[in-house]
């Protein structure tokens, strides 16, 4: 094991304080763009229905036009922010003997399993991921609360992974419970 | 096929076996039984109107048919490394569970059942039974088949690995048995609300078969007369009193009828072994090995009376919503020095149970304070905008406004439930205050780490600790806590794993 440092006195920020760094391994830089056509798909339904009821509409205009506009610029506030946030945040990196993701955007999680409890390791690729070349691995454990989903890989190396993941959890196949 | 002479359980070819006989006697009655209600409303209220009652004879009739079905169709076997059950008529199901997947055994035993000794097995593993059609579930053995069954499947394998373990029985002792003077828990567990909630269900229900009106029925004629009379207050206290008392008793018999008889045996064979009930009858067989915790738990009620109960973590058991009334349990609502007995010996550690928690520090406090007065202040404000409006009338503001200080308390106490502590290669978890729980978690049970960080999180330099475990509630939690601590009990608990990714130099 490293050595681990003493722990600092307690409320002073010490410099022996242990902090975890990111994951070495960002994902495809195509998940902006994959992220930011979901989240304009998701934003369409409120949008464009407000949109219609304008056009089809007689009724006072102001209140409704306000309220479209702020739709329409918390969307593009949403669809230009999250996906460059979310890029940011999105890693992972495996080694060895552990698993260890991190994702989210204004809310972050990050996700460390050993190698040695893993079961399964499964890649996904929904339609729109197709389209742009990419795709997610979830590894999950014997818990229920504690897959690792890396979202937005290539899907090469998203087949790398799931490879490499296989082949070394096959060499335990320990009940992992 | 040949049924063998003072047990019913027919053996077929190959070693399959079927369920006990008597089932076909016990299951109409059982289904007759669930339906009362409506049978009884289909008596009083005669067959004139309606098409209802007839559907309900019409359901009864399918639902027994059905379950006679289930007696010619279901199968089981144990050979030297599954058990495997068939089931179905159309669709086939073979569920086949290897027996080093058997994590816990559940023999239950509703009177009727116990009335033609029959009993009803469900086998837990750690992964089929998050899915009920994965279930194994025997409906109905024999008592002694029953009991055999539990022993062929956790007791007697691996004999082999372990010769030292050769006799039939092997040695049992009493951990601990249910003591009379508990009972006075029982007020203050709560139960009793589901209890009178599904009386009132089938009541109504039958009222309802029988086209009879509650509200003319003579008591709670004369209740509502009488309550018409009196100030609105005087009516709500009334109200308030009546159902105390009603939930106080109703709690009582429902302690009484899950817990009665209630004993926790270690046997040698590496199983704990846990039977209560007064009318119907429950033992919970748990494998040892499997067991990666303890929990506390004292809901405020009970808190406040110097009660708790002790909770087994382990996988094969259901956990959630009535994990408490459910085959996890190690000791019903009881003194709490007891349960922290109990915890400690099943655990094999006492320290766990007692050593004091590390708190988590005035920012993990200021977040309680502000979640719960932030949701509460942003009602009262909603509150004070409809009453400008006149949509509420004003004392509803009063209403709101004793909402904060309630608030105020529970964040206090939130605070302070709040903390952790690693003990002996333990993970010590508290938190809560309605349900305030300690869990104790082997460090061989912790299967990974997830670290949460809210936006809110990350400006008070805060983080969540989640040990992720195949077992109880799967995930627990040590809420609000700085990095650097975090990452201590981390490495305390599973050396290695997270020094890789320690920021070098940091």
């Amino acid at each position: 094991m490293a050595p681990i440092p003493a722990p600092p006195a307690p409320d002073s920020p010490d410099s022996t304080a242990l902090r975890l760094r990111a994951p070495a391994n960002r994902v495809s830089r195509r998940a902006i763009r994959y992220w930011a056509t979901r989240a304009a798909a998701g934003w369409l339904v409120p949008v464009g229905s407000q949109v219609l009821s304008i056009a089809i509409s007689q009724a006072a205009l102001g209140p409704r036009l306000i309220a479209v506009i702020a739709t329409a610029v918390l969307a593009g506030a949403h669809c230009t922010v999250m996906p460059q946030w979310r890029y940011r945040v999105h890693r992972w990196e495996t080694t060895p003997t552990a698993v260890y993701t991190q994702s989210g955007w204004f809310d972050q999680e990050r996700r460390i399993a050993p190698i040695s409890r893993i079961q399964t390791v499964d890649s996904e690729r929904g339609p729109f991921e197709q389209v742009f070349g990419l795709a997610n691995v979830t590894v999950t454990t014997a818990s229920a609360a504690g897959p690792l989903t890396v979202k937005g890989l290539d899907r090469d190396v998203a087949a790398a992974l799931v490879d490499d993941l296989t082949r070394v959890t096959e060499a335990d196949r320990s009940d992992a419970t | 096929m040949t049924v063998g002479a003072g047990s019913a359980v027919v053996v077929a070819t190959e070693g399959w076996r079927r369920l006990d006989r008597r089932m076909l006697a016990m299951h109409p009655v059982q289904e007759v039984i669930r339906f009362a209600p409506a049978l009884i409303g289909l008596l009083i209220g005669g067959s004139g109107s309606g098409d209802g009652p007839l559907w309900s004879l019409i359901g009864v009739a399918v639902v027994v048919g059905l379950g006679l079905l289930r007696y010619a169709t279901t199968t089981f076997r144990i050979t030297p490394d599954q058990v495997q059950v068939r089931k179905g008529l159309l669709r086939r199901r073979v569920l086949a569970v290897p027996m080093d997947r058997i994590r816990t055994v559940d023999v239950t035993a509703n009177p009727l059942h116990r009335a033609l000794g029959l009993a009803r097995v469900e086998v837990g593993t750690g992964r089929t039974d998050r899915k009920k059609q994965h279930a194994l579930l025997l409906d109905s053995l024999s008592a002694p088949t029953a009991e055999s069954l539990r022993d062929e499947l956790l007791h007697r394998r691996g004999r082999a690995a372990r010769p030292a373990v050769d006799d039939v029985a092997g040695s049992a002792t009493e951990i601990v048995r249910l003591d009379a003077r508990w009972v006075r828990y029982g007020p203050f567990t709560l139960s009793g609300i589901v209890t009178i909630g599904v009386v009132v269900a089938l009541l109504s229900n039958a009222a309802n078969e029988a086209k009879v009106s509650l509200s003319r029925l003579g008591g709670l004629h004369s209740a509502r007369t009488q309550l018409a009379g009196i100030p609105a207050w005087a009516a709500a206290l009334e109200i308030l009193a009546m159902a105390a008392v009603l939930t106080a008793v109703a709690s009582t018999i429902a302690y009484l009828l899950a817990f009665w008889n209630f004993q926790l045996i270690r046997r040698s064979e590496g199983t704990l072994h846990i039977s209560r009930g007064l009318l119907t009858t429950r033992s919970t067989t748990i494998e040892e090995r499997r067991l990666h915790g303890v929990e506390l738990s004292e809901p405020l009620l009970l808190r406040a009376v110097g009660g708790a109960r002790c909770i087994a973590i382990t996988t094969g058991l259901r956990v959630g919503r009535g994990a408490e009334r459910g085959g996890s349990i190690l000791l019903p609502p009881a003194p709490r020095r007891d349960a922290v007995a109990v915890g400690a010996r099943v655990l094999g550690d006492e320290h766990a149970l007692t050593a004091a928690v590390v708190h988590h520090g005035p920012r993990a406090t200021r977040r309680r304070y502000t979640r719960a007065l932030g949701v509460t202040g942003v009602a009262v404000i909603i509150v004070v905008i409809l009453v400008a409006a006149g949509v509420l009338p004003l004392w509803s503001v009063i209403a709101a406004a004793v909402t904060v200080p309630l608030a105020g308390a529970l964040a206090a106490d939130r605070a302070h439930s709040l903390g952790h502590a690693v003990v002996d290669r333990c993970l010590v978890a508290r938190r809560g205050s309605l349900v305030r729980r300690r869990s104790m978690i082997r460090a061989n049970g912790v299967i990974g780490w997830n670290l949460h960080r809210s936006f809110f999180q990350r400006r008070a330099g805060l983080l969540t600790l989640t040990a992720t475990t195949a077992a109880g509630r799967q995930a627990y939690a040590v809420q609000d806590t700085c990095e650097d601590v975090a990452l201590r009990i981390a490495d305390d608990l599973t050396p290695l794993l997270i020094t890789p990714f320690l920021a070098i130099g940091s």
